[in-house]
């Protein structure tokens, strides 16, 4: 069996940039493992600008990101790579067995495994939205492919469900392509996308954003002919007397991203609750020793960016401990989520003798303005940060130098604290 | 004199920036975090233009649609144009990313260029 340094199951934007990562930190043989024909992800798909700023400190496409991310890694003897190759699964003494056409089944061994397998959509079935089953229900990235990538339209007239980024920018892209926008509905009070897409996707288009509003029912039978949509009251159910139908021939649903963590689990990966991705430590190491995990799949990121830079964190480690040359943590800290804030990623520190930086990746709850975040460990403060605006669909990030984090025992919570004057 | 609210869109961050109006004339803005945003500002209320993203077909590639991007921004009033323009071209592999694939599309004194490599 192949022995690899490190071997990376998904070749997306995750995958490269912790591949470049490893390979940078000293890893020797490094493998990416990739089940689409060709290497870049979701990226390749998402054509629109806005990528990079952080990252590449330019802006970019997304297949100008891939391109990147995939410029960097050629030619570089230390690093393999494999497209058209379905990784079946991974074992916690990391065991890595693939599918491919030209190798058929084999397993190879790595020193270390990241997973980096992003996420999927949910779809129709995960909001169980009533009605038969017609032709022309997409979720809106299946769309986004058909459309960008495949050079099919998947219909006319279009509704989508969901103001996340996805549906905004679908409204923009099918407007575009000559398609008829007819409405955005979404159940919550706010938009659950990047305030520059509801500009330039949805205001720039005179595209109606239905907020509090639900799909109660697809009609048609052969193929959608329309939407019945309700108001909602604060608890998300509908209200009676509220509904009115939208003519449609196409729904576009953006509901919502799931970490997509089978291989994760079957090796025995630990889920963490609410980002459904596996707990990790600030190394990104999850629970099973030798296993990293990074970007989508271990919580839903809004930029490509920090999908790159968490990557980076997990290569590294990955890369050090192939090398056998990380530093051995003596301390556990959990961290919890506090006061307003919904998810923190990392879950868990490890931190080695005089500690180690950490940057936390943080969701609020709900959308608020002027508050402070504040990292505690007791009663003491220890990092704090403000924040003019926090919603629940842009991350936040917070730097914690070695130093304080040397300071942390047993726990730490992170909260926004009350409002400033 | 009066304030327009308004949110940046220059990157992700979507910074809400007030900008002060004299007789439909910009005088300063407030708000932005960097320099892109005000320059955003002013030109959103006196010129706004936007990045066009689309695709062009393509022959002999791995993929039949090429994405292209616009090299810079474009008044936002004829983007509908470019795109319909923009529906007649093909490209023919191989493309490299950053290839120009039109140049200064409708005379607007800008390139039409690849996102992406696109082997034959």
């Amino acid at each position: 069996m192949e022995l690899y340094d490190v071997v990376i199951v998904g070749g997306g934007p995750g995958g490269l940039s912790a591949a470049y990562s490893a390979y940078r930190n000293g890893a020797k043989k490094i493998l990416v493992i990739e089940r689409d024909r060709e290497l870049g992800g979701i990226l390749q798909q998402c054509i629109h600008n806005g990528f990079g700023l952080h990252h590449f400190k330019e802006e970019l496409t997304g297949p100008g990101y891939a391109g990147r991310c995939i410029e960097l890694i050629k030619g570089k003897p230390e690093i393999e790579t494999l497209t058209d190759t379905m990784v079946l699964s991974v074992s916690k003494d990391k065991q890595v067995t693939s599918v491919n056409p030209q190798k058929g089944l084999f397993t190879v061994q790595g020193k270390t495994v990241i997973l980096t397998m992003g996420c999927r959509e949910r779809t129709r079935g995960a909001i169980r939205t009533a009605g038969e089953r017609p032709a022309g229900v997409f979720t809106a990235g299946a769309a986004q492919r058909m459309v960008n990538m495949e050079g099919y339209l998947p219909g006319k007239k279009i509704v989508i469900l969901g103001s996340g980024d996805i549906g905004l920018i679908m409204a923009r892209r099918m407007s575009l392509e000559g398609c008829k926008v007819q409405a955005v509905c979404e159940i919550c009070p706010y938009s659950n996308g990047l305030t520059r897409n509801m500009v330039q996707c949805l205001y720039d288009f005179g595209i109606p954003l239905y907020l509090s509003h639900t799909i109660l029912k697809i009609k048609g039978k052969d193929r959608v002919e329309g939407v019945t949509v309700a108001k909602v009251d604060e608890k998300m159910r509908p209200i009676p007397g509220t509904e009115f139908d939208i003519e449609c021939d196409t729904l576009l649903l953006s509901v919502g991203l799931i970490p997509e963590n089978e291989l994760s689990m079957a090796a025995g990966v630990e889920i963490a609750p609410f980002t459904n991705g596996p707990k990790v430590d600030q190394r990104r190491q999850t629970n099973l020793s030798g296993i990293y995990a990074a970007g989508n799949v271990v919580h839903v990121h809004d930029l490509v960016d920090f999908v790159s830079d968490e990557a980076e964190i997990a290569g590294k480690f990955a890369a050090l401990e192939a090398q056998g040359t990380l530093t051995p943590a003596v301390d556990t800290v959990e961290v919890r989520p506090v006061n307003g804030v919904r998810t923190c990623v990392p879950q868990v520190l490890h931190l080695p003798e005089g500690g180690e930086p950490v940057r936390l990746f943080m969701r609020v709850g709900a959308p608020d303005r002027k508050v402070t975040l504040e990292v505690k460990c007791g009663d003491e403060v220890l990092v704090k940060k403000m924040l003019p605006v926090v919603k629940p669909s842009e991350m936040i990030t917070l730097d914690i130098p070695a130093a304080k984090t040397a300071m942390m025992h047993d726990a730490i919570m992170v909260g926004l604290q009350s409002k400033q004057a | 004199m009066e304030t327009k609210v308004m949110n940046c869109i220059m990157c992700p961050m979507g910074c809400e920036m007030t900008v002060t109006l004299e007789n439909g004339k910009f005088v300063s803005v407030s708000g932005n975090s960097c320099p892109r945003g005000a320059r955003y500002a002013e030109t959103e209320v006196t010129d706004p233009r936007r990045m066009l993203t689309t695709t062009v077909r393509i022959k002999g590639g791995l993929l039949p649609l090429l994405p292209v991007v616009s090299a810079d921004v474009l008044p936002k009033g004829k983007i509908a144009e470019c795109v319909a323009y923009l529906r007649n071209v093909t490209a023919e592999a191989p493309v490299k990313a950053g290839d120009v694939i039109v140049h200064d599309i409708l005379g607007l004194g800008v390139n039409i260029v690849a996102s992406r490599d696109m082997l034959g």
